[in-house]
């Protein structure tokens, strides 16, 4: 049924969604953390995602690649439904991108190996096709003479971008952030936006939880505001920002807008 | 007034001679207060009264020379480290050995290969740690049994009933370490599984071998074991001690290292997951490289133990390094010389199990200068 309302869909507009998320619901014990969230992202659309803390920006995207397990509804990457399959798990993964707030880098790795471990092990690639990848990445990011470093040795602006070239290497269709630049000094946040930004122009398509609005209005196809669990308001960011509908969109966006 | 004078650096001065020094640090630390200076005084008489006694026993008027007990029989007043001397290779390397001097290069060979591998691990700076560490645990062990048990390119076989001393010691505790160390790792992420049925299992194997003495463990080994093999078959004895012993280190080991694997960060985990690793790839480059390293001074630490908990063979009838000594102080020949016997026995595991303790303080030191800088 589901399947069948989604291509219905891609038929009408000629462009294919990438990820169908249908009826969405998660708890975390008796809490209801996401209600009923329907989204369709299309391939090469640039999302994002704002809302206060604790509205389940996290809990949502973690779900696209099933960091976190939803209780009801579908959500479907790429033509395959997410279920508690593990090779499909792990499939969906590999194409899936993601960029954490704190990084997450592997401290006991160079860079270079940071970037390469995953495309060798589950990619197949050779260790000189990898290698290769990686220090393109890594210049495309502007950090290829960082490469035999640690990332305990980088700035935190730095390690970042080594995150997203860590990503990258895989070649993902699709490319996740969770605030990818609330943990870093705000000299630091500058580079980390022009690589995203750079990232996006190249085609990719990305769901971004940030708070950065200046990215937003640039980057964006849609802004998405989430609050409680539920999707309440999206719009293109041009009337996003300028006709907020809901009174609750309207609160929040002057809270962040007037700091 | 010129501004910048206000800021002029003064040099520093020597601390007042009140606060260094031997003088002051004498006062400070053993004559503070009056129960100090009495404590002081205590200590000091007592180590008056037994130390020179002590020496002189054991050095001064000891007896090295000769090669049967008539010589520490006419010097009372001495030690008798003839006896030691003359059942060195007995003490060290058990019967087999001995009694066939002409096969004593083997364990002589084996445990200085295992030194020579041992030494350049220890040292910070070594290159390719890893691949000796792998040596040691794959190769070595291999190269051990020919060395020692024999069988093979001609080597006559020393039956490991005739065993014993430092060299079973050795064996035992090599044997339950390099053994425990796997299944141990194994039980560890077991015991976190998802799985509700493969963390049960690890909880009551751990907690069962945990919670029994292994002087017990030891005992039913050689009991039960037996008996559920047919009647008839002979069941090596050190073969037991072996398994009791690993199955009870295991238990300990999966401990430590489920210290180690807490301490590491979810983000780890999930950061590799996001990148469609398995959970074995997760474990084996992520997960464990960073758990194992915090968890070696643990880890180490129940190495000590076990080493010392070796003795407890003697229950099954084995004779380790400790009741070797003893018997071998109770043979005609030497029988009343057991306190040099326990003092050789007791400062050879002491030096052992310091060299392993004050390697887990130094790499405890480096993980935490570690931790502050990352
Ligand atoms: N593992 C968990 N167990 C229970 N509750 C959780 C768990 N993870 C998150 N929550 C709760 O779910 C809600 C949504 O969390 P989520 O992290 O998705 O929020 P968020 O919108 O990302 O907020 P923030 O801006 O603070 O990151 C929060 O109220 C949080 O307390
Ligand atoms: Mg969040």
């Amino acid at each position: 049924m589901t399947s069948a309302s989604a291509s219905k869909k891609s038929t009408k507009n000629e462009i294919s969604p990438i990820i169908t998320i249908n009826k969405l619901n998660k708890w975390y014990g008796k809490f209801h953390v996401l209600k009923d969230i329907d989204l369709e992202v299309n391939k090469t659309e640039k999302i994002v995602i704002c809302g206060p803390s604790g509205s389940g920006k996290s809990t949502l995207i973690r779900c696209i690649n099933r960091l976190e397990v939803h209780q009801e509804g579908s959500i479907i990457v790429d033509g395959t439904e997410l279920t508690d399959d593990v090779k499909q798990i792990n499939e969906i993964r590999s194409d899936v991108g993601m960029v954490f707030q704190h990084f997450n880098l592997f401290p006991h790795l160079t860079v270079l190996e940071n970037c390469t471990l995953a495309p060798i092990w589950v990619r197949k690639k050779s260790k000189l096709e990898a290698d290769e990848m990686a220090m393109e990445l890594l210049t495309k990011v502007k950090i290829p003479d960082q490469a035999k470093k640690y990332p305990g040795q980088l700035s935190g602006g730095q390690q970042q971008r080594v995150a997203i070239a860590r990503a990258l290497c895989m070649q993902p269709r699709v490319m996740l952030f969770d605030e990818p630049t609330s943990a870093l000094d705000p000299e630091m946040i500058k580079e980390v936006l022009e690589t995203m930004i750079e990232l996006a122009e190249s085609g990719m398509t990305m769901l971004v939880v940030t708070h950065e609005m200046g990215f937003a209005n640039k980057v964006a196809d849609r802004v998405i505001f989430m609050d409680e669990g539920q999707i309440v308001e999206q719009n293109d960011p041009k009337n996003f920002f300028n006709n907020p509908k809901s009174d609750r969109t309207k609160l929040f966006l002057s809270q962040i807008l007037n700091h | 007034m010129n501004k910048n004078e206000v800021f002029i650096k003064l040099p520093d001065r020597p601390p007042p001679s009140s606060t260094v020094g031997i003088i002051a640090w004498t006062q400070k630390n053993l004559f503070s207060s009056t129960t100090n200076t009495l404590t002081t005084i205590l200590f000091f008489y007592l180590i008056y009264l037994y130390i020179p006694p002590f020496f002189d026993w054991a050095i001064f008027n000891a007896n090295f020379s000769g090669s049967d007990r008539s010589i520490c029989d006419a010097n009372k007043a001495g030690a008798c480290w003839t006896f030691i001397k003359v059942r060195f290779d007995q003490l060290l390397f058990g019967l087999y050995f001995a009694s066939n001097p002409d096969q004593i290069w083997r364990p002589v060979v084996a445990l200085s290969v295992f030194v020579l591998i041992l030494i350049p691990l220890v040292i910070e700076k070594t290159p390719h740690k890893k691949w000796l560490l792998i040596f040691l645990l794959t190769i070595y062990p291999i190269i051990f049994i020919i060395l020692v048990y024999g069988g093979y390119f001609g080597i006559p076989i020393s039956n490991t009933t005739q065993w014993g001393g430092f060299l079973l010691t050795f064996a035992l505790a090599f044997v339950g370490i390099v053994l425990a160390l796997p299944i141990g790792i194994i039980l560890a992420l077991g015991r976190r599984s998802e799985m509700p049925i493969i963390r049960a299992l690890s909880v009551t194997y751990i907690e069962f071998w945990r919670g029994t003495p292994l002087i017990t463990i030891l005992f039913m080994a050689s009991v039960m074991l037996p008996l559920f093999f047919p009647s008839g078959v002979e069941f090596d004895k050190v073969v037991r001690a072996m398994i009791g012993i690993t199955l009870f280190q295991s238990a300990y080991t999966a401990e430590a290292v489920r210290g180690g694997l807490q301490a590491i960060d979810k983000g780890q985990s999930e950061a590799s997951m996001a990148l469609g690793m398995g959970y074995w790839q997760r474990n084996v480059f992520i997960i464990l490289p960073q758990a194992l390293k915090i968890s070696i001074p643990s880890i180490v630490n129940t190495f000590i133990a076990l080493f010392k908990d070796t003795s407890l063979v003697s229950i099954i009838g084995l004779l380790d390094l400790l009741n070797m000594s003893q018997t071998a102080s109770r043979s005609l020949d030497w029988n009343g010389y057991d306190i040099e016997g326990y003092l050789f026995a007791g400062f050879i595991f002491w030096a052992c199990c310091y060299g392993m303790s004050s390697y887990s303080q130094k790499l405890e030191r480096k993980l935490d200068t570690e931790g502050r800088t990352e």
